[in-house]
């Protein structure tokens, strides 16, 4: 299955949950409606697909666009070793979606980062905290909107927390 | 012996001299100014000319704390701990730009200044501090041993 006959597939079985399809230096990649995200990733990891590693997940912030919040999943099918993106646009006011730990392990890890890092919100996401700074920490610190020189109060001892 | 069998100092002055020659010192290093550190601290530059040359690994052995690099806010309470972890009398070095003030790194994670965290007495800027500064940093802090008010446990308590 070659990309076109890869994008002509997941046409056919996904319909209007694909709002677009790109190319980037030879890999596809797929504009996804957020509210279908789940069930493309679902799909997208069964067979004939096959993508059985997220290898990452992340989020961009374009902080003047309508959709700000990109997230943007890479997969990686091994049985095919092709790979492929996919990015989905989140409101400003209240981005969320849909989990995907269910499919992908390493996922709980990378949206806890994204939560962490943008203040994105992954419904149904087991464990849904700070990983890479503290709790008491004020804010999502990669978000434009946060104040560059933001006084965070001091990480608590172990003895005081 | 020929004419020198007593001297007559201050009890201050002999403990200030004692205590500015025979500093342990505890490395608390974390990033690329530790490369300044060993090269200062081994035989081209040597400290032990100045008696600081006796490295401590446990912080309940040394009197000069040594940070080294930069100090996030996770590792904060890390650092304070080690401080207070430290018997009386004793004294901190800020080793290079990321300790005196954040150097570079003026961001969420790291602590804009170890002064934040812990008492410093010397500070030496630098990305990283040439040898020379440390030294001369030392020599200073040296000093200022040498002319603080001594504290010993013998002394009234008034």
């Amino acid at each position: 299955m070659g990309p076109e006959g890869l994008i002509d597939a997941i046409r056919a079985r996904l319909g209007e949950a694909v709002e677009g399809v790109t190319d980037s230096f030879g890999d596809p990649v797929l504009l996804i409606r957020p509210q279908d995200l789940r069930a493309v990733m679902s799909a997208l990891r069964e067979a004939p697909f096959d993508y059985a590693v997220l290898l990452d997940l992340t989020c961009v912030d374009f902080a003047a666009a309508e959709g700000r919040f990109e997230l943007v999943y890479h997969l990686y099918s091994l049985s095919r070793n092709v790979r492929l993106r996919l990015k989905t646009s989140l409101p400003a006011d209240r981005p969320s979606v849909e989990t995907v730990v269910g499919l992908w392990k390493n996922a709980e890890w990378l949206e806890r980062e994204a939560f962490d890092m943008f203040g994105v919100r992954f419904e149904g996401h087991p464990y849904l905290r700070r990983i890479l700074t503290y709790e008491g920490f004020e804010g999502h610190p990669l978000r434009k909107s946060y104040p560059w020189r933001l006084e965070q109060p001091r990480f608590p001892p172990k003895d005081e927390a | 012996m020929s004419g020198f069998d007593f001297l007559t100092t201050r009890l201050e002055a002999a403990l200030g001299w004692g205590r500015k020659f025979s500093l342990f010192h505890y490395p608390f290093i974390t990033a690329c100014c530790g490369m300044e550190y060993m090269s200062t601290a081994c035989a081209h530059f040597d400290i032990d000319r100045f008696g600081a040359g006796l490295t401590r690994f446990s912080p309940r052995q040394a009197d000069l704390l040594l940070v080294v690099g930069t100090i996030s806010h996770k590792l904060a309470p890390v650092l304070r701990t080690v401080y207070d972890q430290m018997l009386e009398p004793k004294w901190v070095i800020a080793f290079g730009a990321c300790t005196v003030s954040g150097g570079i790194y003026q961001n969420y994670a790291v602590v804009q200044g170890i002064d934040r965290i812990v008492p410093v007495d010397v500070y030496i800027p630098g990305c990283p501090p040439r040898p020379e500064m440390v030294l001369d940093g030392l020599l200073k802090l040296q000093d200022k041993i040498q002319h603080q008010k001594q504290d010993w446990r013998w002394a009234r308590k008034d």
